[in-house]
């Protein structure tokens, strides 16, 4: 049975990996507030060009973070295949859940403005 | 090797896999949903409060029984110390249970401690902002963004508070010696919790704070 558990769960990374992380984590985090400062300040340098980007760059850096943090520091990229399955089944279920809800309350909006 | 040993002290399963692991990862399946759930009435109210405070604009909000012009609520450095803080206690949680599959009680102790300060840190911030804001007008009934805005991060806030609770706990528990390696799982297991509250907060900080 030790030898069972040893195919499905595989040995984690070591420290080196964690920090390198670590700081591509923090890089992003940066990136998504610098983002968000020059969408809001005019006098900024790219502010044309961020403005009306500023959503999908910080959906795609979020994205990103959550992948990285889910693949290494929750060792899903080692581990057993059916706990990334019991993971992402329902993040697509939560995703398509906020997808709709949102097309939803649009729709309602179009069809009674003042609701 | 010690990670391997954990799993060995426990019977043999259908899938090969830990009953305890397994459990966590379905709990945080769940978790998602009960997140996407918040993060949608969030969403769905973004924009469609009639009175301030608001986020980011200056508006008209009523304060200490008057209509009066008030401030956009945010403040975006602060939240993004929290932030990076939370970032780090992730990483500090996992070079403690590299220290507990390796059987070093120092290392292991050491980032696990620097992890709860971090957690700690994290929910001292959430007190603060929702002082402040209170104090600048912004109630849980105020407008629509102040109700959907306390439940979410309220409820992250709580998540966190929680994940404080366990970790603080398996921090007493390998001071006293109980954390070796053959049961570095049980850490492993507080880490997933941990590691969940944190990418939680990844969705949260952009969505909440920062978009438009």
């Amino acid at each position: 049975m030790d030898a069972q558990v040893a195919t499905h769960e595989h040995a984690h990374p070591g420290p080196a990996l964690y920090l390198r992380v670590a700081v591509i984590l923090f890089v992003m985090t940066a990136l998504e507030v610098l983002a968000f400062e020059v969408s809001h300040r005019p006098s900024m340098p790219l502010h044309e060009l961020v403005q009306p980007l500023l959503n999908e760059i910080l959906i795609i850096l979020s994205a990103a973070k959550f992948a990285l943090v889910a693949m290494f520091y929750m060792h899903l990229k080692q581990d057993s295949k059916i706990f990334s399955g019991l993971f992402v089944f329902p993040l697509i279920i939560a995703a398509v859940l906020i997808v709709a809800l949102l097309l939803l309350f649009s729709y309602l909006r179009l069809l009674h403005p003042a609701a | 090797m010690a990670h391997d040993t954990a799993h060995a002290l426990h019977p043999p399963t259908a899938t090969g896999l830990d009953t305890r692991k397994l459990a966590i990862w379905t709990f945080i399946g769940s978790e998602c949903l009960f997140f996407a759930t918040l993060i949608s009435n969030y969403l769905v109210y973004k924009g469609e409060s009639l009175v301030g405070p608001l986020p980011h604009e200056t508006s008209q909000c009523m304060l200490h029984g008057q209509m009066t012009t008030c401030e956009p609520i945010f403040e975006i450095p602060l939240v993004t110390f929290g932030t990076a803080v939370l970032l780090f206690s992730s990483f500090f949680v996992v070079l403690a249970l590299n220290g507990a599959q390796q059987g070093n009680r120092k290392k292991l102790i050491g980032w696990l401690s620097a992890t709860v300060v971090c957690g700690l840190f994290f929910i001292g911030m959430q007190v603060y902002e929702f002082y402040h804001f209170y104090h600048k007008g912004l109630g849980y009934t105020t407008n629509l963004f102040g109700s959907s805005f306390y439940t979410l991060t309220g409820f992250h806030g709580t998540h966190v508070t929680l994940g404080v609770i366990w970790l603080a706990t398996m921090l007493v528990l390998a001071i006293r010696g109980k954390v070796p390696p053959e049961k570095s799982l049980n850490l492993e297991i507080a880490a997933l919790y941990w590691h969940f509250v944190d990418v939680v907060w990844i969705v949260i900080f952009p969505v909440v704070y920062l978009m438009r």
